[in-house]
């Protein structure tokens, strides 16, 4: 049962070979064996997820079988879903329950996905190690070879990753502001796609940085990848930044191939300090796709570099702002004090993590008066150079191709002294936000030490199905078949 | 000539701005779907965009984009075709994203004009800064519970127009002056209904006093006054503080202060309140708003006629004093009803009954344009009675009396009374005959020169017909037999 | 640019968090870290450079102005922390 990618299992569900309830119970049973040490959710709802696969085997017993039909899928605990705790991640979102449902988790339950639960995440995703869940950290899946210190699965998708990784679910939503969908992929072995800036709506996903934020898929395969993001994508006249542009078959693109493609890459990509494998891993992702009949370009992106400084203005600043509504008053948790000021900051000083904190204060400062064209309107000019790197070297190439990570994940207890050490984890995949590209990351290899390391494929605005045809090319010539240590349906 | 100010060490004058804020007529709030109208129960038209729960994004109202080009069309102002959102952000219970949405550095709306008629007939030209579309908060109850305050979140996200002068105003009057003409100029277009009970129009004051020739001195807000008259009183007060303070050696400190109506005085408003920083940046859930200018150039085509355009007409075309047109068209309803009731009449007649008879029963009944039983076409009818002699102007009163009683018909209420002229020769010869044969004294005195007697057998001959004799007649008669 | 002590407090004003004196000097250097490391961005000319606002690059779609939301009271309260019939609650206000 564990073995089917997503395509696969739709396959068996529609041919009747396997019923849905069957499926949702095994996931259901998985995540009770496995959840308790990985964490990769905040709150499992079985009972909803078998409701949800007995209706699912009626529409399919009735030929009236949706795109997903019966798939159980993990949600990030980002997406508001109506009558299902929401915690973001945070304590100061622990009692609240949405009365509506995002419009990204209202497509898949449309196309008849089934929701085993709530996925862990960093708080307000902000974070790259999943350590700033107030729900306690996430535990990557994969171990190094002979040695069983636990990993990060990145963030802040971690949850969503390491549960897609540990078959504790089919597939599962993600976001992503600066690479929080791709890294955590990267780091678990699987697959995941930030699609263009508009292209998921973003209405009942609670807001992290607002001209960044974007909703993808993380899956076991490129096609499975292209499945999901099919259901979540689409015009939403609720979200007036929501792209009106058709959503094309972005699993057909996945069986395109990449002949005569011209595949970018960008030199400033080649940083000082990145693991020999991953260069090495990017040299044979290039000949593969050479060997596929693509050109490869050479390329510059000379702004790409103050990507990861530009996006700690920028992010902060948005969040310092989306995250005023948590005040105690409306929703959420509350601390009293004897006055509304008080309230609010005994609320927040209560209700936030450190990291939280620490990104609202950065972006309260660089807004705040005499500092703003120093910072905030500086940085805003820097993403008019970055973005303008990208749209030049469009004109030549059809995608870019570049390691997904610096490293492969890392150890809970590492690089936690400095903020500024996690951060550099998103610089590969930061620049691509900044511009509202899409971006996907899949698994390619391993390191020397067991661990998985991730491409990424980069394309043009609403060009996804370039971005599948390279990223399936890829998947096809890796062949990567290596699992987590911890998985279900694993010999016991 | 113009005012100012006595204070101990000389004469000041007043420097005053106004910034308005006027709340946009339309169904539904400006970035959400919930009803925008005034008056409902606590917390029922409010979305989950409203209350700003978790992912709740903004989408704008066309028809509110539309009214703010039309009150800008109607300033004489500059439409940018180009303009954006920024988040003013600041804590407060009723605010409940934690900033508002606001138009900070791209307003709208850019500079016009608001032209003002004052007291002594001079008249008075007001700039216009900007005009901004921006989201009203909620509201506070502080007066329910002894440790709470109640949020109400109905208003939260209702469109306003803000609308800032410049600081032209130099006198309590102008001030009163450009908030009523603003007030008239948002009525006619039906962008604002100016009701400033219901709060749908407000004004916050920005006052300063110099010496004659002086730049600008330090000035004051004082926020959220909800009159035209306190507005007034507001400038005077505040002037007359800041005079005395700067004659007592002291310094005007900036500070948002409150006016207190029933002491006539401002005091200082949360005065301990850490210096605002609303860290304005633009706000990354919306796009700019690029408008079209077709678009702008078809809201301008249906544009209503405005106030002094309606005025001027009114002088050409049916002749009235300036001042009697400026008073016909102080508001829409009046100069419709007026136009419906000069319309193939004497114009003047019609103006003259609409300023006498009229506006004395709407004042004395307490109704107004709209609910006074007495419509244009009765009115219009009454007059009609009048200049084909049917009634005389005496008369007239008194069934344009009945008609604010009853709702008649004049016509009806003529035939019903028997009020009709009477132009019969011989019945008037009569009444004349019994009065000149009662009074045989006061016509030897009449002979004898006291011409001021006609009046008196006029007045007994129209008393003895019930009033109903027709005047000249009466005259006529009166003189012929007393010759 | 670096912050003083008085900075972080203010700063922390402004985003209504309460910070303790114990707290102020870590926070201070984490920040100072932060913006520090930020400032690599003077390096870069932006003379002439339009700022990018957001991340889409199209003009504002606008909506109808029909009533198509409301009339929800207890949704809209049912997650309130403290409230009194049909009103969320604060501590008194004084204005
Ligand atoms: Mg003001
Ligand atoms: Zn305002």
């Amino acid at each position: 049962m564990f073995e089917l990618s997503l395509a696969q299992a739709r396959d068996a569900l529609r041919a009747r070979k396997i019923s849905a309830r069957e499926l949702t119970a095994a996931y259901v049973g998985a995540i009770e064996a496995l959840n308790p040490e990985i964490n990769a959710y905040i709150t499992p709802t079985p009972e909803l997820a078998l409701q949800a696969a007995d209706a699912a085997d009626e529409a399919l017993a009735r030929g009236h079988a949706g795109p997903l039909t019966g798939i159980p899928l993990a949600i990030k605990d980002l997406f508001c879903t109506k009558g299902v705790r929401t915690t973001a991640g945070s304590k100061i979102l622990s009692p609240f329950i949405p009365p509506y449902e995002s419009t990204v988790t209202a497509n898949l339950l449309r196309d008849g996905a089934v929701f085993l639960g709530k996925a862990n995440l960093d708080e307000f995703a902000m974070g790259s190690s999943n350590l700033t869940s107030a729900y306690g950290p996430v535990t990557n899946p994969w171990t190094r070879h002979g040695d069983n210190r636990p990993l990060v699965p990145g963030g802040s998708s971690g949850g969503s990753a390491a549960a897609v990784a540990a078959r504790m679910a089919l597939g599962a939503t993600a976001t992503d502001t600066g690479g929080s969908i791709r890294q955590p992929a990267a780091f678990c072995g699987i697959v995941g796609i930030k699609p263009t800036y508009g292209r998921c709506s973003r209405w009942g996903v609670v807001a992290f940085a607002s001209s960044l934020d974007q909703a993808g898929p993380v899956a076991r395969t490129v096609e499975d990848a292209a499945i999901l993001l099919g259901s979540m994508a689409g015009f939403d006249a609720k979200d007036s930044t929501s792209a009106d542009i058709a959503v094309p078959d972005f699993a057909a693109a996945c069986k395109r191939g990449v002949r005569g493609l011209r595949i970018g890459v960008p030199r400033e990509y080649r940083m000082d300090g990145m693991a020999p494998e991953i260069e090495a891993l990017w040299q044979q992702g290039l000949a593969w796709l050479r060997d596929a009949g693509a050109t490869i370009v050479d390329v510059s992106l000379p702004h790409t570099k103050y990507g990861l400084a530009t996006y700690y203005i920028v992010a902060p600043a948005e969040a310092s702002s989306n995250l005023a509504r948590y005040d105690g008053v409306r929703y959420g948790a509350r601390s009293d004090g004897h006055d509304l000021t008080a309230l609010y900051e005994n609320t927040r000083a209560d209700g936030f993590g450190a990291e939280v904190k620490r990104r609202i204060m950065i972006g309260t400062y660089v807004l705040s008066a005499g500092y703003y064209d120093a910072y905030y309107l500086k940085a805003q000019k820097v993403r008019a150079l970055i973005l303008k790197d990208f749209t030049d070297v469009f004109r030549d190439v059809d995608a870019l191709v570049t390691p997904a990570t610096p490293t492969a994940a890392f150890g809970q207890g590492d690089r936690m002294d400095d903020p500024i050490t996690m951060y550099l984890n998103d610089v590969f995949t930061v620049p691509v936000n900044m511009a509202g590209l899409p971006g996907l990351a899949l698994p390619a290899g391993l390191d020397a030490t067991g661990l998985p390391l991730g491409l990424q494929v980069i394309g043009k605005p609403f060009d996804e199905e370039t971005v599948f045809a390279v990223g399936a090319a890829l998947e096809r010539a890796a062949g990567f078949t290596a699992l987590p240590t911890l998985r279900a349906g694993a010999a016991a | 000539m113009s005012y100012t100010l006595e204070g101990s060490t000389g004469t000041w004058e007043i420097v005053c701005g106004l910034e308005v804020h006027a709340q946009v007529i339309s169904k539904s709030k400006l970035f959400s779907g919930a009803s925008a109208e005034y008056g409902a129960e606590p917390n029922t038209q409010v979305s989950f965009v409203d209350a700003a729960m978790p992912g709740m994004l903004p989408v704008i109202n066309r028809e509110c984009v539309a009214q703010a080009v039309r009150t800008g069309l109607g300033l004489d102002a500059k439409i940018n075709l180009w303009s954006r959102f920024d988040r003013k952000n600041y804590f407060y219970a009723d605010l409940p994203q934690g900033y508002q949405i606001s138009q900070f550095a791209h307003p709208i709306v850019g500079e016009g004009i608001v032209d003002v008629t004052l007291s002594d007939g001079s008249t008075k030209s007001i700039g216009v800064t900007r005009l901004h579309l921006e989201q009203d908060a909620g509201k506070s109850l502080h007066d329910q519970d002894p440790q709470r305050s109640f949020i109400d979140l109905n208003r939260s996200g209702v469109a306003l127009m803000e609308i800032v002068s410049e600081p032209d105003i130099r006198s309590p009057e102008e001030a009163g002056a450009y908030l009523t003409k603003l007030r008239q100029i948002l009525r006619y277009l039906g962008t604002c209904d100016g009701n400033m009970d219901e709060g749908s129009m407000r004004a916050d004051v920005n006052v300063s006093v110099r010496k004659h020739g002086e730049a600008f001195r330090t000035r004051c807000e004082v926020k959220n006054v909800n009159s035209i008259r306190f507005v007034m009183l507001a400038v005077e007060a505040e002037a007359k503080r800041q005079i005395g303070v700067w004659e007592d050696g002291g310094e005007v400190v900036q500070e948002t202060r409150l006016f207190d109506p029933t002491k006539n005085e401002t005091r200082s408003m949360r005065s301990k309140e850490d210096a605002h920083d609303y860290r304005y940046f633009p706000d990354p859930d919306l796009l700019p708003l690029v408008l079209d200018a077709d678009w702008v150039q078809s809201l301008k085509a249906h544009l209503p006629e405005l106030p002094d355009a309606k005025t001027a007409r009114f002088v050409s075309d049916y002749g009235l004093s300036a001042y009697d047109a400026r008073i016909l068209v102080m508001e829409q309803a009046t100069a419709d009803f007026f136009e419906a009731v000069a319309k193939g009449r004497d114009p003047k007649l019609a103006a003259n009954w609409m300023m006498g008879d009229f506006f004395a029963a709407l004042n004395r009944t307490g109704t107004t344009i709209e609910t006074t039983p007495v419509s244009a076409a009765f009115l219009g009818e009454l007059i009609d009675l009048i200049t084909d002699k049917t009634i005389n102007g005496r008369i007239a009163k008194e069934v344009f009396e009945a008609m604010v009683e009853t709702g008649q018909a004049p016509a009806a209420i003529v035939a019903e009374k028997g009020l009709r002229q009477v132009t019969d020769t011989g019945a008037i010869d009569a009444a004349v005959d019994a009065v000149l044969a009662a009074n045989t004294d006061k016509i030897a005195a009449y002979k004898a020169g006291q011409e001021k007697l006609f009046g008196f057998f006029v007045g007994q001959v129209m008393k003895a017909m019930a009033g109903k004799g027709n005047p000249a007649l009466v005259n006529e008669a009166l003189k012929q037999k007393l010759a | 640019m670096s912050l003083d002590p008085e900075a972080v407090r203010r700063i922390a004003r402004l985003a209504r968090l309460r910070v303790d004196d114990g707290q102020v000097a870590q926070i201070q250097g984490e920040l100072n870290g932060i913006l520090g490391w930020i400032d690599q961005l003077n390096e870069v000319d932006v003379e002439g450079v339009e700022p990018l606002t957001g991340g889409a690059l199209m003009a504002m779609r606008l909506r109808d102005d029909v009533v198509t939301d409301g009339d929800q009271a207890e949704a809209v309260l049912a997650n309130a922390p403290d409230r009194d019939g049909p009103f969320y609650t604060v501590p008194k206000v004084v204005e």
